[in-house]
């Protein structure tokens, strides 16, 4: 083995020999075990296995309630690594991916559920024709848009796409017949596999069951689907990143003109990266809706775009895991403050040690703590939901000020910090 | 006097004309607080929606409660001698002073951190303010709705056929004062300072320009004007009806293609912009009603997006604004 074909065995993260290890998906040896043990550890996260079930995260994720919140981690996952191809590589700006998700999730229902008393269009297609039917739906969506990111830069594309979300939501009331009644919104269709409109499916998503030795909830079968979607999704990202197209993408963010002057056709490439971007966020979309169950047209709004791009900022823009990472963090979060709440209110009601912080920071009436345990609540006490939202606004904040390259950044700074350990440089 | 509104084609007309002149004038304010910071600090303010219905809600707790916001303390200025409208008047300006102080705060804190950052990064700080402020104020509005006590209400008065409301005339002088005022503005020390930083923040410094100093007066400026914006926004013709409202912020996401048509860094483009939204808001949900079975319920609102996009694809830097020169 020459030195050039030599890679990193195990060590020095970024000390490359050859431009082939430079480019690989997982250049050392480490990484690989590392991303293979983890996905191990994702695959059996849900069964009731003697040594997973005992680690002490994992074990916590894999409760059935759990399980619903890491499948709307995976969702979101999808379409942050899907905005990110589209921010953090190719350096555009949108903040329309709500109205992308949207046209997907439309196009889901188009397809799969059922017309019901022929005021809604629906053609009961099953999950193989939807799914991708989706992405392509929101993809020729994001061609239609691509032409206008080459003619308006910047933050003024920032504000176009945000105007495209404004026009969504009025499409939304507009197609009554294929978004349902508004505010009320219709059903999506499940996550059954199908072959074709027979009766009993192949698989059956919708209720829990009985594979090999093991028990598996309906959550728990939702769950494979999405990560097996999660992570195919994810490496055909990757991969393209580091590709010719990736490259040209690159060259667009760093400097549009240069990369023309170079031979980039800067249209055709933006074109791509929109199709692409939009692809992943239709797939979300319809994954979301559908997921959900019941979705009316009012949730494809700025605040679900501003999530997307909080995802992708949080973890890191311009890297796949900082994506991943993203959508983990900002998702679970909100719970994370739900499930503090919760367990505060019964440290209050036991009179614990840490009653008397709990009641100065709840409160279920007009004044007092900063939240309220309510579901409405009147005045300045905040609810949960209120707080989380604000959490959002201040994560987006502090992470921008503080740490611009995000989770990532930080996980960066720890590992060089270990890097030449126990020695200073 | 209550108004009446006519129902023949000529008084549509000019029924319609002077709602489009009142609100292209709050449009036109609206957008002129977002140029004032874009043109001095190179930032898209996505909050300013939601900083001007939180002065809205400063003035509603200011006159109605008689309170001061966020503090336990009353409202000193709540009842001054004099007739009803001196108290308004001095408690909306009250408020704007409140509201601008939000804005150095803003400026401060997240702002002035961030300076040498990419733009976008700035931007999307907006956004996360634009969330926080917002939910603030909607957590404060939404179980009871809040009154502005207005001192004009809902009054107005005819000429011929065509009602017009004190909150239109109102609209049109604010607007009018701020367009003045920053014409005026442009040509003290301070506001050629200001120029300066806008044409070039380094060759300002060298000058001996504090560029912190007018990134600061262009935040409190620009969060004072957002508040004018929503104010008049929330009086009594105007959807909202007379009350503070969650609505209230998205009337600066519909004033953004009044921006963006007129030039991101063009104050004079705030104003044609802003008119060239009103114009079509209003005169589209009059002469499209009829079409409003295919176009669905509140089609206007979505109007300014379309213009905006149309007008874009023509000059994608809008009417007045400055093309970026691109070099390699």
């Amino acid at each position: 083995m020459t030195l050039a074909e030599a890679g990193p065995k195990w060590g020095r993260p970024r000390f490359f020999t050859s431009y082939r290890t430079e480019t690989a998906i997982f250049p050392s040896w480490s990484q690989r075990i590392a991303v293979a043990l983890f996905l191990l550890v994702l695959v059996l996260m849900p069964f009731d296995l003697p040594v997973i079930s005992q680690l002490p995260f994992v074990r916590f994720l894999g409760d059935d309630v759990w399980l619903r919140i890491v499948n709307s981690v995976l969702i979101f996952a999808i379409a942050a690594v899907g905005l990110n191809l589209l921010l953090g590589v190719a350096g555009q700006v949108s903040l329309g991916h709500a109205f992308f998700m949207g046209v997907g999730a439309y196009a889901a229902v188009v397809l799969g559920s059922e017309s019901t008393g022929g005021s809604l269009w629906g053609w009961g297609l099953p999950i193989w024709i939807w799914l991708p039917g989706a992405g392509i739906a929101a993809a020729l969506a994001g061609i239609i848009v691509a032409p206008a990111a080459v003619r308006v830069r910047g933050l003024y594309l920032a504000i176009v796409t945000l105007g495209l979300v404004f026009l969504g939501l009025h499409m939304g009331r507009m197609f009554d017949f294929i978004a349902g009644p508004a505010g009320l919104g219709r059903r999506w269709p499940t996550f059954d596999i199908r072959l074709w409109k027979e009766e009993t499916p192949l698989v059956d998503m919708s209720s829990g069951g009985r594979w090999l030795w093991f028990d598996v909830s309906k959550n728990a079968k939702i769950y494979f689907l999405l990560l097996l979607l999660t992570v195919v999704l994810t490496l055909i990202a990757k991969n393209l990143a580091r590709s010719r197209t990736g490259r040209a993408l690159e060259a667009i963010r760093d400097r549009d003109v240069a990369a023309e002057i170079m031979g980039v056709p800067e249209a055709r490439y933006k074109l791509i990266a929109f199709a692409i971007s939009s692809f992943y966020a239709g797939v979300a979309g319809a994954l979301l809706a559908a997921f959900a169950v019941q979705s009316s047209p009012e949730n494809w709004n700025l605040l679900l775009s501003v999530e997307i791009i909080a995802i992708v900022l949080i973890g890191g823009a311009g890297t796949a895991s900082g994506a991943l990472l993203g959508a983990v963090f900002v998702i679970l979060t909100p719970n994370f403050v739900e499930e503090v709440t919760h367990w505060l209110a019964s440290q209050e009601d036991a009179g614990g040690p840490i009653g008397f912080i709990a009641g100065a920071v709840l409160t279920s009436g007009q004044s007092g703590g900063a939240i309220a345990t309510g579901t409405t609540s009147p005045g300045w006490p905040l609810s949960v939901f209120d707080w989380n939202q604000v959490l959002y606004g201040f994560l987006i904040v502090i992470f921008l000020i503080f740490e611009p390259l995000g989770l990532y950044g930080l996980w960066v700074r720890i590992r060089n910090y270990w890097k030449g350990w126990p020695f200073s440089y | 006097m209550e108004l009446v509104f006519a129902a023949s084609s000529l008084t549509n007309f000019t029924q319609a004309l002077v709602k489009a002149i009142a609100l292209g004038s709050i449009y036109a304010i609206i957008a002129l607080g977002f140029v004032l910071i874009f043109k001095a600090t190179q930032t898209v303010n996505f909050a300013h929606g939601a900083i001007g219905m939180a002065g809205a809600l400063f003035l509603s707790i200011l006159v109605v409660n008689e309170g001061l916001p966020l503090l336990p303390w009353g409202n000193p200025l709540a009842n001054l001698p004099g007739p009803d409208w001196v108290t308004w008047f001095v408690n909306f300006a009250f408020a704007l002073v409140l509201t601008a102080i939000l804005g150095l705060i803003i400026e401060r804190l997240a702002i002035r951190p961030m300076i040498g950052e990419p733009l976008f990064a700035v931007a999307v700080i907006t956004l996360g303010l634009e969330i926080m402020i917002r939910i603030f104020a909607t957590d404060a509005v939404e179980v009871s709705t809040r009154a502005l006590a207005v001192p004009w209400g809902s009054r107005g008065f005819q000429v011929g056929n065509t009602g017009i409301a004190w909150s239109y005339v109102a609209a049109v002088i604010a607007a009018l004062v701020a367009f003045v005022g920053t014409y005026l503005f442009f040509r003290t020390r301070t506001g050629v300072a200001m120029r300066a930083v806008a044409f070039d923040q380094e060759a300002a410094m060298a000058q001996g320009v504090s560029v912190g100093r007018v990134f600061a007066i262009a935040w409190a400026a620009g969060a004072a004007l957002a508040a004018v914006g929503g104010i008049f926004a929330s009086m009594s013709p105007w959807p909202p009806a007379g009350a503070v409202s969650a609505e209230g912020s998205f009337i600066a996401f519909r004033a953004f293609p009044a921006v963006i048509l007129g030039g991101l860094d063009s104050v004079v483009g705030a104003l044609v912009g802003g008119f060239i939204i009103g114009f079509a808001e209003i005169f589209a949900g009059e002469y499209l009603s009829h079409l409003s079975d295919t176009l669905g319920a509140g089609y206007q609102q979505v109007v300014p997006y379309v213009v905006m996009l149309i007008g874009l694809l023509i000059r994608p830097y809008g009417i007045f604004g400055t093309p970026e020169i691109r070099r390699v």
